[in-house]
């Protein structure tokens, strides 16, 4: 299969292929991910709704057989075989986490379900301690709902106010407005790395040091960041940065959040239970363990975390930098292809973007294009994106979403574009 | 694509385009409902004109896709001037049509042109959108004032 299809009329100018690895590189990855070669509706897949989730390499699905078909037990308490090498498992995966993110320590990681988790974590235990009455917590106007509702409940919790980083119409963050909003009463900062509805990549680094300069801890969601860019949490100074694995070819259920040795250690637990504690007593009260593990209660998802380590080493065959050039050009090439559609609006213009468009097409509605494609093999998302304020500032409903992976190649725009003709044919057909 | 042609025939694209009682509230508009579908944000009120058993006049608002459009306008196109009894029984019929739940074979319900929106049995996923306007309507025909959701 050729990687790159320069047939599609009018870009002979992205001639130079768009990058090319000293090892292994991305030419060929689409090899790694079987459900990729799986027709739907007799068509070969086109698999572009990776901001929702990623396909998963098959070294993932073989550490996953590999764990449970060889390693299975429960964690931290067996003194059995099985247990050993399972907690060796789910503990290097830990530490795969840590360099991934380039955390200062490996306790620093906490194992939670995913980025959802970890924010409701960090309300309910970090903010729940934190934000008193008349406090304020701010986000941005272009979050998705798990980094807003779980902050709402809180404030009402805590009787605390939710401010709002106003957006431009091009999706840009206004951060001339944030110095206004900082005070004294801001007890927290939460806002996401790369907007998962419309791509802007969100300036985090001068966020987080306009905010430390005042004494405001930043959580940032990264859910869309990890597998398209690399990530230093030291070198942000971020408090808290959370992820999800399945957004980054790793199972769902599995996710990250990364808090401040300091931060952590003050926290009080989130839910309670077993592998949590030191020491429970009736008589003389329970004693909590130390972190992470203060945080995870309960048997944890062990193979996800398994499967999570096996993505990082998937992902550390080829560089960061590669995976966010390569995604950078099919990022250009379809946006400048789009652009050639006279019916099509793409919604969301900033200037710095990770690989997602979302466009809208004319009158038609998202589904009936998501529908049409569908029958293609072409899968999108359409709707809300679970960003309905974002939605309400731009005056939409809803939008065609498309999001790539490393996997994704040229050819795979180019069968939007056909496809996006198709729409046009039924619904415009004159 | 030919199973594309089911879903949007030429009957659902007009119905899209030019909704019929669209934007329009009877004037002596007596009974209305609203409907959510919150996985895609589709959103419809419709207001109903009922007199003596019988659906006078039918309006609504609101926006979703071309399926959800096109099935709200075909719907209040043949329930203006059913009695309230007609209309359940369409409403029934026209349920069990989409879904396929309890269809029996005296099932002898003559659609019209309200036939068209079978092509979308073939779509599970967008059955919630040809039935949203009718459980709206249904809700608006009992007088219930609740918020309808697909979810």
């Amino acid at each position: 299969m050729a990687f790159i299809n320069f047939k599609h009329n009018g870009f002979h100018h992205l001639e130079s292929p768009p990058l090319h690895s000293t090892g292994v590189g991305l030419m060929n990855v689409k090899r790694d991910f079987p459900i990729l070669y799986k027709p739907v509706h007799n068509q070969p897949l086109v698999y572009l709704d990776n901001a929702a989730t990623t396909q998963k390499p098959q070294s993932v699905v073989k550490a996953l057989y590999s764990y449970y078909t060889a390693k299975n037990a429960n964690i931290h308490r067996g003194v059995h075989h099985l247990s050993e090498q399972s907690t060796i498992a789910y503990e290097s995966a830990r530490d795969k986490v840590r360099q991934f993110i380039n955390a200062r320590e490996t306790k620093e990681i906490v194992f939670v379900k995913g980025a959802t988790e970890a924010i409701n974590l960090v309300a309910q235990t970090f903010g729940k301690l934190a934000v008193k009455k008349g406090d304020e917590i701010i986000v941005s106007e272009l979050e998705h709902h798990s980094n807003i509702v779980p902050w709402q409940i809180l404030c009402e919790q805590n009787e605390a106010t939710l401010r709002v980083i106003p957006m431009t119409d091009s999706g840009e963050l206004q951060i001339e407005q944030l110095e206004g909003m900082l005070n004294e009463r801001t007890k927290l900062l939460a806002v996401s790395h790369v907007s998962n509805a419309i791509g802007t990549i969100n300036p985090i680094k001068e966020i987080i040091q306009m905010a430390n300069q005042v004494g405001v801890p930043v959580l940032i969601d990264g859910a869309q960041a990890t597998a398209h860019l690399g990530i230093d949490v030291q070198d942000l100074d971020c408090d808290f940065y959370v992820f999800s694995g399945h957004k980054m070819y790793a199972p769902t259920g599995i996710g990250v959040l990364y808090a401040k040795k300091k931060i952590l250690e003050t926290m009080p637990p989130y839910q309670g239970g077993g592998d949590m504690i030191t020491r429970v007593s009736f008589k003389s009260g329970t004693i909590y363990n130390q972190i992470p593990h203060k945080f995870e209660a309960g048997t944890p998802n062990i193979s996800g975390a398994i499967g999570l380590g096996a993505a990082i080493d998937y992902l550390a065959v080829f560089d960061m930098d590669e995976i966010s050039t390569h995604e950078a050009h099919l990022l250009e090439y379809a946006t400048n292809a789009l652009q050639q559609i006279p019916e099509l609006k793409i919604i969301g213009t900033a200037e710095h973007k990770a690989g997602i468009i979302s466009f809208v097409l004319d009158d038609i509605h998202p589904h009936d294009i998501g529908t049409i494609l569908d029958q293609s093999g072409i899968a999108v998302r359409a709707g809300h994106h679970c960003a309905m304020p974002l939605m309400e500032r731009l005056g939409i409903n809803a939008t065609t979403r498309i999001s790539f992976g490393l996997y994704n190649t040229i050819t795979d725009v180019d069968r939007l574009l056909d496809g996006l003709q198709n729409v046009l044919r039924i619904f415009k057909p004159n | 694509m030919s199973d594309l042609a089911d879903l949007y025939e030429e009957i659902i694209l007009d119905h899209n385009k030019n909704p019929r009682y669209f934007n329009k509230i009877p004037e002596c508009a007596n009974r209305k409902a609203e409907g959510d579908n919150p996985l895609c944000g589709d959103h419809y009120t419709i207001h109903l004109h009922v007199e003596n058993g019988i659906v006078e006049d039918v309006g609504f608002e609101g926006s979703g896709c071309a399926i959800s459009k096109a099935s709200a306008s075909l719907m209040l196109e043949s329930m203006r001037g059913k009695t309230e009894a007609e209309a359940t029984t369409l409403f029934n019929g026209l349920h069990r049509m989409l879904t396929g739940e309890g269809a029996t074979e005296n099932d002898t319900t003559d659609f019209g042109k309200l036939e068209v929106l079978s092509g979308v049995c073939k779509y599970p996923m967008r059955v919630k959108c040809a039935t949203l306007a009718w459980h709206v309507f249904n809700a608006a025909l009992q007088d219930t004032e609740s918020n309808v959701s697909t979810e």
